[in-house]
């Protein structure tokens, strides 16, 4: 049976009648030429063939496949019953997307940061060489992936075994402007083996090779990728050979990058790779790349065919001691030496690359979707209410065409087509929605200045995830009620027809325990919600230590303007100065380290000569940082234009260090030194004021230790100055600033941001969890007491001839509706008994995401038992009042 | 008719013996059904009785197997008629059929009338 003719087999039918009705037509000529009478003949010729009707049959039989044919039927009889009903149909399509559509959003994005490898040349073959655990390192660390030096990559480089390939790659940031406003580009440094390690083909030009990254090299090439090609270039492939302005230095394009590769950093796209040999080149010091503590690079390798993971783990734990030994940095103190030669590398997977978004993101995102599959739970548990109810309307159709002779498996394929169908346009329509919402996640939580870039392209996992959940689902809302349909004998159900006094308690026994289900999982929902609408809302009030609002901070790079070291302090207190006096900025300060922006600076600290145990942390500031900031001062005094760098060196600490390290007497009487390395002066600092605590690196944490350095007392001052403003008009005000600092400094480049943007940024990951549980919560509420209404009114409905005997025999108005609503309110009880076992549960897998609240806190449940007990009221008195409006005399005449 | 004292066989074709007989009558050259099924009835001498509906299926069968080909044509008397002709495939399936039938015929025939053994 070819395929072909199964789709024709319409057309072949015809085509066979026509061939009969020609051979009847030639029967019936001869048969008139041996004399026959016409009418005779035609008889004769038709005796002679057989029935055509039957005939045509067998060959039609021949041309179809009986299951294929009666699924169609199926379908189309279960299209015709949907259309019957639209209401129903909209319903049950528009809650089934609802949750498919917010189930699937959840999985691909889940797929995208976590599943998914990267768009590379076999990435099951890629591992990442770092040290096993680094706890303990000390030094400078940049990017985003700081996990090794770059003294230690030429070590790993030079003597592993074991690849085929090895690359080190880091992130940074580069200026693409020429002075003013900074434009940033996301870099990433590479080293020549980058590209050829990850199998990387070229969309235009070349890309780099290891002869492109040599020390020393004057000009080297750059890459750039696929969409910022698109973006600063149009695609123009004149591009490559043109020259990109890199913080102020001039690199040819050597080609463009394929589209598709995005770098081995899922959630963000490299815009430029930079060759690591032009790290002198840009940063303008030489001797950088060999700093044995300054931590900026990632390395990657492709392990060789025969090799293992664990077989190359081993070789690098044997290595590790001899390229430890040789990298161990003089800036370390013994103590940092001892445990940087206890480190071990290894090598760990990496075909899924490396994450900020992952790390961040990865456990919100699998409890969004244990919280999404239930919302879809809900929705099913409503729809199985809701067919089990039309079900029951059919009854008697279903019973007559039993008792005429049909099989029960093909009623209940029947109704199963219904709700394939159903499941298959709420999956269709889920999956559309689904697009959309991963799309506005991704931009939720993109922003300027931290541009992401997630590929949610569909693939065959979100695919097959979203058909899953339409077969799930319609295996759960269908299976049951169409199976239970079955179940009745014809006869009582044909005798039946609605005219039981009342109807029996095992029939309403799975719809009361569907409700009972959505109420017990709408409750987790709304617990998880409050939850986290809870900790969102108690990191929004936790008080800082400081003031946020109207707080602009301007990021500059002096590095162009070619400001000799001694010069430095100087400059920057001509720009702090000269920014101060700008109209409508109150008060204006240098800081280093901006509060709850994530960055920070921690030093072991000695007080009367003896190290002091754990770091505290340190910040430079200059005279009215606190004054600025809005901290207030518990004693002592702010710096001042008379703390120099040829004055007694002081420091302000925060209440928390005064406790912690100055514990007995006056803070202000004593004085603490930084560890330096050996060999550098140690000065003493004076503590000469102290303030309130602020939080340092994140809203959570509880407050610590912070001493506050004189910025004008900074002995090497870098070429990078933060001011902190207070302006009632931050935004406005960003012009002004660009032009003030271009009039001290022309070639200074500068970024703006705001406190209160930045505290949101910190909060981003709350926000979201905020926002997609409470309307996940919400939904959940509202379908579970869509789910309570409608069995409530179908048990009103099934009620009416006992409700009406109740009233003759003097049931009174109230007593009815109380009937009803202890009937719904024992429903909920149940519900909320499973439920909030249910909810204790999984709110202990997020309490690491919780702030200020315990996973059982006593009020958010109350609450929730609250808002659900009041949903679940308002859906039960519809038809309790519809229950006491009955006219017993019209209720049993209806008979 | 039948001629003989015997009865026509009716129905009891073995299967495959009817396409082996529409494959043969197909040798000579291309026909339609209304004449197929009267060659095999004619041929036999009226002992192969086909009911001649019954010959639709096969040629149906026969032709998704491609041993046939069919086109529309017109008959002798100018009837629109569907023509079957034997393809190569078909050719060479009905070399095959009649040995396998001529060997099937040998050993019926030897059960039915065994040669006298040697003693």
């Amino acid at each position: 049976m070819s395929w072909a003719r199964f789709f024709r087999r319409r057309r072949w039918d015809e085509e066979r009648a026509r061939e009969l009705q020609s051979y009847l037509e030639m029967e019936t000529d001869e048969n008139v030429a041996r004399g026959l009478s016409p009418e005779a003949a035609r008889d004769a010729a038709r005796r002679k063939l057989g029935e055509p009707l039957r005939i045509r049959e067998e060959i039609y039989r021949m041309n179809t496949m009986g299951i294929v044919d009666a699924f169609a039927q199926d379908l189309r009889y279960g299209l015709r019953i949907l259309r019957l009903n639209p209401g129903f149909a909209a319903v049950a399509i528009l809650s089934l997307a609802l949750g498919v559509g917010a189930n699937s959003a959840i999985f691909q994005l889940l797929n995208a940061v976590r599943i998914r490898t990267l768009p590379v040349k076999d990435p099951s073959e890629l591992v990442e060489v770092r040290i096993a655990d680094r706890k303990g390192a000390v030094g400078r660390f940049n990017g985003r992936f700081p996990q090794l030096t770059n003294p230690l990559w030429e070590g790993i480089r030079d003597k592993a075994e074991g690849f085929s390939d090895l690359a080190a790659w880091g992130t940074s940031r580069f200026d693409l402007s020429d002075g003013g406003e900074a434009r940033y580009a996301e870099g990433i440094w590479v080293s020549g083996g980058f590209f050829p390690t990850l199998g990387v083909r070229p969309a235009a030009g070349r890309l780099l090779r290891l002869d492109d990254d040599v020390r020393g090299c004057a000009s080297p090439g750059v890459v750039i990728g696929h969409s910022f090609w698109q973006r600063e270039f149009g695609g123009d492939p004149a591009a490559v050979g043109r020259r990109l302005r890199l913080d102020g230095h001039l690199f040819p394009i050597v080609g463009v990058s394929a589209p598709g590769f995005f770098g081995v950093e899922v959630g963000r796209s490299f815009d430029v790779a930079v060759p690591l040999c032009a790290e002198p080149i840009i940063s303008g010091v030489s001797g950088d790349l060999d700093r044995r503590d300054w931590w900026f690079l990632t390395v990657l390798g492709r392990i060789k065919p025969d090799w293992t993971a664990t077989r190359v783990t081993a070789q690098l734990a044997s290595l590790s001691p001899g390229i430890l030994q040789d990298t161990v940095s003089p800036r370390f103190s013994p103590d940092d030496v001892k445990k940087y030669l206890a480190f071990s590398l290894a090598a760990f997977p990496a075909g899924t690359g490396v994450s900020s978004l992952r790390r961040n993101y990865e456990r919100p995102l699998w409890i969004l979707l244990a919280m999404t599959t239930l919302v879809l739970l809900i929705a099913c548990a409503n729809l199985a209410n809701l067919m089990l109810a039309r079900a029951s309307a059919r009854e008697r159709e279903i019973a007559v065409r039993l008792a005429i002779g049909a099989s029960r498996g093909r009623i209940v394929r029947q109704l199963m087509a219904e709700s394939l169908l159903l499941a298959g346009a709420g999956a269709a329509a889920g999956g559309l929605l689904a697009r959309w919402l991963s799309t506005s996640l991704v931009a939720f939580l993109s922003s300027e200045s931290n541009r992401l870039f997630v590929d949610l392209q569909m693939d065959w996992r979100v695919l097959a995830f979203t058909s899953g959940l339409a077969v799930l689902t319609c295996v759960l809302f269908g299976l049951a009620p169409a199976v239970r349909a079955t179940h009745v004998a014809p006869a009582a159900a044909m005798k039946s027809g609605g005219r039981g006094v009342t109807s029996s308690r095992e029939r309403f026994g799975l719809r009361r325990g569907l409700v009972v289900a959505q109420m017990a999982l709408s409750l987790v929902l709304v617990v998880g919600a409050l939850l986290f609408v809870g900790t969102l809302r108690n990191l929004l009030t936790v008080d800082p230590g400081f003031r946020p609002d109207d707080l602009l901070v301007a990021s500059m790079d002096l590095r162009r303007a070619g400001v000799p070291e001694g010069q430095r302090v100087a400059a920057k207190k001509d720009i702090v100065d000269a920014l101060a006096r700008l109209p409508g900025v109150t008060a204006a300060a240098h800081v280093d380290v901006l509060p709850i922006s994530g960055s920070g600076w921690n030093q072991t600290i000695l007080v009367g000569g003896v190290a002091q145990k754990d770091f505290p942390q340190l910040n430079r500031v200059s005279p009215g940082y606190f004054k600025t900031m809005g901290t207030p001062f518990v004693a002592g005094r702010d710096f001042e234009e008379t703390d120099t760098g040829s004055s007694v060196t002081v420091a302000i600490v925060n209440e928390t260090f005064a406790r912690t390290y100055l514990g007995g007497g006056d803070p202000l009487r004593q004085a603490f030194q930084i560890q330096e390395p050996p060999g550098a002066p140690r000065p003493q600092y004076q503590v000469v004021g102290v303030v309130k605590d602020t939080k340092y690196y994140n809203l959570r944490e509880p407050f610590k230790p912070i001493a506050y350095l004189a910025a004008a007392q900074e002995t090497q001052p870098d070429e990078y100055l933060q001011v902190v403003m207070r302006t009632a008009a931050p935004s406005a005000t960003a012009p002004a600033v660009t032009r003030t600092v271009a009039g001290v400094h022309p070639l200074v480049a500068l970024t703006f941001d705001t406190m209160s943007s930045q505290l949101r940024r910190t909060v981003q990951s709350e926000a979201l969890m905020a926002t997609l549980t409470g309307s996940f919560g919400v939904l959940a509420g509202v379908i579970a007491a869509i789910g309570l209404y409608g069995v409530m009114s179908y048990l009103v409905a099934r009620r009416r001839n006992e409700i009406g005997i109740r009233m003759a025999l003097g049931a009174d108005r109230a007593a009815v509706v109380k009937m009803v609503l202890r009937e719904s309110g024992m429903l909920l009880a149940a519900g909320i008994v499973v439920g909030a076992v249910l909810a204790v549960g999984a709110a202990r897998t997020a309490s690491a995401l919780l702030f200020g609240l315990t996973p059982g806190d006593p009020i958010t449940f109350a609450k929730a038992v609250a808002g659900l007990a009041a949903v679940a009221a308002l859906a039960s008195y519809l038809p309790a009042a519809r229950a006491a409006r009955i006219d017993p005399t019209l209720a049993l005449r209806e008979q | 008719m039948p001629k003989k004292g015997n009865p026509p066989l009716q129905g009891e074709l073995l299967q495959g013996t009817l396409d082996l007989l529409i494959l043969k009558t197909l040798a000579l050259g291309p026909a339609h059904g209304h004449t197929i099924a009267h060659v095999i009835e004619r041929r036999s001498d009226a002992v192969l009785q086909v009911e001649h509906g019954s010959l639709y299926p096969a040629l149906h069968r026969l032709e998704d197997r491609e041993w046939i080909a069919s086109f529309w044509g017109t008959s002798e008397n100018n009837r629109r008629a569907r023509y079957y002709r034997l393809t190569p495939a078909g050719r060479k399936r009905l070399v095959e059929q009649e040995s396998r039938w001529d060997d099937l015929v040998r050993a019926i025939d030897r059960v039915l009338r065994p040669a006298p053994e040697e003693r």
